[in-house]
């Protein structure tokens, strides 16, 4: 199994896993760099309304080409179709929002669950057109990757391709209305279009890997790899590129994982790999990990043990606490026989300076939830502007002439 | 007509609007709560605990996948609470990486395990097979008073009434916890109302609602039921009690509109086939929805759009 | 500072000139659903002032400002600035939004958001260059921010995100300064040093608006007043305009009398 995956790692497992494989990885690299704005517009989920619309289309599509005397399972048309009424459904949920008092929530579940059903309702009457003969159109549900022809790799590559270009493209404008769409409106952009731009972006991307995953795992491929990629950086171009990363990365080794095996449908796999590397990076991504925050905890109490050792030197008071006393030993901040070293005398100073500023600090700030919360962990350079800093130390001086 | 309508149409009609009923009751609480996608989350994860209760168990009874189902909905919402407190990430995307991880190792499961030999897959968990439950002993009217024949009813039907009945009563005796901590959830708490109990009490009757109906008529008239009766009643009046009424109301006609359009929609266009009768239900609560949300008296806003 | 403007203001009448004014507006109304939030509200706001809107809360204070820059749908009434509708305007135009209407948890550090305010100049593709950033910290430096370039907006106290707002508006070099609340739960620093920026601005000839809510500083900080309760209640310079009798009709029975005895009011 292991040489199975390596092989088709390395696209040796035969032509046709070869493409699945190169389409999976443009698919997820395509899917979770536009997926990203959509999560950081705070707005997910519409995904999954798009998804779940593009049922409807696959099924009208199949039977209008049918009427038309065609063979009705050529895979443009579908996705046409697809495209359009994945199209309607994301009219639906912006008419629902905007004119009647229905939050986006309940707006995206009525129009998933309503084009989904139609869509099954047309499924079910094409079923009954062919008497038997199988359309295949269950596929769309969950993808497959079975007889995936070179035509339908092109596709998904130039579909991909052009999604990445227009995320490029519009990277600057969809930045700033995701962030802050008040003032976007202000700066020359209009947001309705550019909030249709995003999520037709999406669109895009799910007609494109309808074929592949199916409507309901292509939604995991918009989501989890932008909810991984926020919690390695916090700029958002970076966050778009790891995305776009994590979600290629997806695709080619769930792809990979799948022709290497039988019974490994590739929809799931690449979900489940996409889900693993998101429990990965939940635990190890610096700053927001789990672990990164429990380093954190540990630094934080050691400056604490740190700081009130320090202002105990500085009072002159004997240190007691037997964490702290070690904790100072240990840094060369107190001798052997107990009393501050130089460098400890010098820090003690500082820290009573900053207390003392602190203090102050606590009675000028109305609204600063950090100058409460001080604890003598970080600088106090770190925290406050230099105005703010100029202005404690001007009260200080005064405070001291009038003592 | 008679005997035919007793024998293949009425017990899945009652059982759909039992179902509708069942899902709509909590999902009015859902709406308000700007928690409509839970209901989308649960029906998701519906899958993946009947696949995990079958690996376990070797068949396909209903308690086992009934527990099953309600697990992995109990799991799903510990997951989504769990990730958007540790990852920092907002509830929407939450439910995103949680309901679609789940659904893929439900499919992964079930292609991996052997269910051939037993009615279980992917299409059946999504639009269940409501036109199967009939009632195959009936002759005509006169069965519902031949205690032979009610003895053959099929289980579903008892199943769903009994669900539906007990979602009605707790929604009856917790009605006021309820309004209160959906409307104001900190005056509910300064009032001594337990919120997080009453919110995940909620969760659970939902999936309850989900399970019971999914088991019948399959995970989209769920979500369809959850959301689009309760979202129509909204639009219809100002007041809970009466948006719970209508929500009833909507629920029941879309059940029976659409049973019946299913069933005999095509014989009149001239077909010879019915078609999918969950997949007809959802389709006719979205056209309620879209009715009421173009006419419906109180379908505006008041006060500013919250969001952006 | 109050009375040489009101001078000026009567020596030269086409101030209040609605086709010479940076910010007009005629019979604007607002509503959200059959409730109106700003009602048929008329006002011309001088060239190089200083204006405070002010008004009690739920005045449509900040409603006026979105719906006057089109943010939120107008009911009725027309904006123009400099004569000119004010869609076509925008340009002239830099808005600083509430402090709480952003998520601060954003993937983004301060000097990207300042750059934002260059987004007219940059557009889409153009790269950002060594000068832009060079500008961006030159405004971060105004503010008083500058060592805080490469921090996430998240760690970033109340105070300094709203100087950070500001910097933003102050990259996009504008005729018109449109603030909503910009003292709003900000330290005494911050206000101090937002309000010498903005005097900054004024005395380069800018006109700045502010929606304000603290009575105490409106005859310090401002030569122009704009008093609002859904309807307009009063309009013109501070010495005329903020007296007693306009803030009770202002406020009603919100404001007590004592109150406003406190207010460094113009001699009436």
């Amino acid at each position: 199994m292991l040489e199975a995956f390596l092989d088709a790692l390395l696209l040796q497992a035969g032509y046709n896993a070869a493409l699945v494989a190169l389409g999976a990885g443009l698919l997820g690299v395509a899917a979770g760099s536009s997926g990203a704005f959509l999560f950081l517009r705070k707005r997910a989920l519409v995904s999954d309304a798009i998804a779940h619309a593009t049922l409807p289309g696959v099924g009208l599509a199949y039977i209008v080409m049918v009427m038309l005397g065609g063979e009705g399972r050529s895979l443009p048309g579908l996705l046409l179709g697809s495209a359009l009424s994945a199209g309607a459904g994301l009219l639906a949920v912006q008419w629902l929002v905007a004119r009647t008092r229905l939050a986006e929530d309940a707006a995206i579940g009525a129009v998933l669950s309503v084009f989904f059903g139609f869509g099954i309702v047309l499924l079910t009457v094409i079923q009954n057109m062919s008497r038997g003969y199988q359309a295949g159109l269950e596929g769309f549900l969950l993808g497959s990757t079975a007889g995936m022809l070179f035509q339908d790799a092109l596709l998904i590559a130039a579909g991909g391709a052009l999604a990445v270009a227009f995320t490029f493209l519009f990277r600057r404008p969809m930045t700033i209305t995701a962030f802050d769409p008040e003032f976007a409106a202000t700066a020359g952009i209009d947001i309705r279009r550019m909030d249709l731009a995003m999520m037709g972006l999406v669109m895009g991307v799910t007609v494109i890997g309808l074929k592949l995953v199916g409507l309901i795992l292509i939604v995991a491929m918009l989501i989890i790899p932008p909810v991984t990629a926020r919690l390695w950086s916090e700029r958002t171009e970076h966050v778009v590129l790891i995305a776009g990363l994590f979600g290629g990365l997806s695709g080619y080794l769930g792809a990979a994982l799948s022709a290497s095996a039988p019974n490994l449908p590739t929809g799931p796999i690449i979900v489940l790999i996409a889900f693993s590397l998101f429990v990965l990076s939940l635990l190890a991504a610096p700053r927001r990990g789990l672990l990164a925050g429990a380093r954190l905890r540990q630094r934080y109490r050691k400056s604490l043990h740190r700081h009130q050792g320090l202002l105990a030197i500085a009072r002159n008071d004997a240190v007691r606490n037997p964490a702290t006393l070690k904790l100072l030993r240990r840094e060369g901040l107190i001798g052997r026989d107990g009393t501050a070293t130089e460098k400890g005398r010098d820090l003690a100073a500082t820290a009573a300076r900053n207390e003392k500023r602190w203090a102050l600090a606590r009675q000028l700030y109305t609204d600063d939830v950090q100058a409460g919360g001080y604890d003598g962990s970080r600088p106090i350079e770190e925290l406050l502007t230099r105005d703010a800093i100029a202005q404690i130390d001007e009260r200080l001086g005064e405070a001291s002439r009038d003592s | 007509m008679g005997s035919e309508f007793v024998q293949l149409s009425l017990t899945p009609m009652l059982i759909g609007i039992l179902a509708a009923i069942a899902c709509a009751l909590p999902g009015n609480f859902l709406v308000l709560r700007r928690q409509a996608l839970i209901g989308d989350a649960i029906s998701h994860v519906v899958l993946p605990g009947i696949v995990a209760a079958f690996l376990i168990t070797g068949s396909v009874s209903t308690w086992p996948m009934l527990l099953g189902a309600a697990g992995a909905a109990v799991v799903a919402v510990v997951l989504i609470e769990a990730i958007k407190r540790l990852g920092r990430i907002e509830p929407g995307a939450a439910m995103g990486v949680v309901f679609t991880s789940l659904f893929a190792a439900g499919v992964l499961l079930l292609e991996q395990s052997d269910t051939s030999s037993v009615h279980l897959d992917v299409e059946h968990a999504l639009y269940g097979n409501l036109e199967s439950l009939i009632w195959f002993a009936a002759e005509d009217w006169s069965s519902l008073v031949d205690s032979a024949a009610l003895r053959e009813l099929p289980p579903e039907l008892f199943r769903m009434a009994g669900a539906a009945f007990v979602i009605a009563l707790l929604t009856l005796i917790f009605w006021r916890p309820l309004k209160l901590s959906t409307f104001d959830e900190a005056f509910a708490r300064a009032v001594g109302i337990p919120t997080v109990a009453v919110s995940l009490g909620l969760v659970i009757v939902s999936a309850v609602a989900a399970v019971a109906a999914f088991d019948a008529v399959g995970s989209i008239i769920v979500i369809a039921m959850f959301i689009c009766p309760p979202a129509a009643a909204r639009l219809m009046t100002n007041r809970l009690e009466r948006q719970v009424f209508w929500s009833i109301v909507f629920a029941t006609l879309s059940a029976v509109l659409g049973y019946v359009l299913a069933g005999y929609g095509p014989l009149w266009l001239g077909g010879e086939h019915a078609v999918s009768a969950a997949g007809m239900i959802a389709t006719v609560s979205g056209l309620i929805l879209a009715l009421a949300a173009l006419f419906g008296p109180h379908r505006s806003r008041i006060g500013a759009p919250t969001g952006s | 500072m109050g009375t040489t403007l009101c001078l000026a203001s009567r020596e030269r009448p086409s101030l209040t000139d609605p086709a010479r004014s940076p910010f007009a507006i005629s019979e604007l109304t607002v509503s959200y659903g059959e409730k109106p939030a700003v009602l048929s509200i008329d006002a011309t706001v001088p060239a190089g002032s200083m204006t405070a809107i002010i008004g009690p809360n739920g005045a449509g204070k900040s409603t006026l400002l979105k719906a006057a820059l089109g943010m939120v749908p107008r009911l009725s009434g027309a904006v123009t600035v400099y004569g000119e509708p004010v869609e076509k305007s925008l340009h002239r135009i830099a808005y600083v939004p509430q402090r709480a209407s952003v998520d601060w948890d954003f993937p983004t550090r301060v000097i990207d958001v300042v750059l934002m305010g260059l987004y007219r100049e940059l557009g889409l593709l153009r790269p950002v260059r060594a000068r832009h950033r060079e500008r961006a910290l030159a405004c971060l430096e105004r503010v008083g921010m500058a060592d805080f370039a490469a921090r996430q907006i998240g760690q970033l106290s109340g105070g300094q995100q709203q100087r950070v707002f500001l910097a933003r508006a102050l990259a996009q070099d504008a005729e018109l300064y449109l603030l909503d609340e910009p003292f709003a739960g900000v330290d005494a620093a911050t206000e101090r040093a937002i309000i010498t920026v903005l005097k900054d601005l004024n005395a380069e000839g800018r006109t700045v608006i502010c929606v304000h809510h603290d009575l105490a500083t409106v005859a310090d900080y401002f030569d122009h007043v704009l008093l609002i309760n859904v309807r307009k209640v009063a309009e013109g310079p501070v010495a005329t305009a903020f007296t007693p009798e306009n803030l009770q009709k202002t406020y009603g029975g919100r404001l007590a009398t004592a109150h406003i005895d406190q207010l460094k009011l113009p001699a009436a």
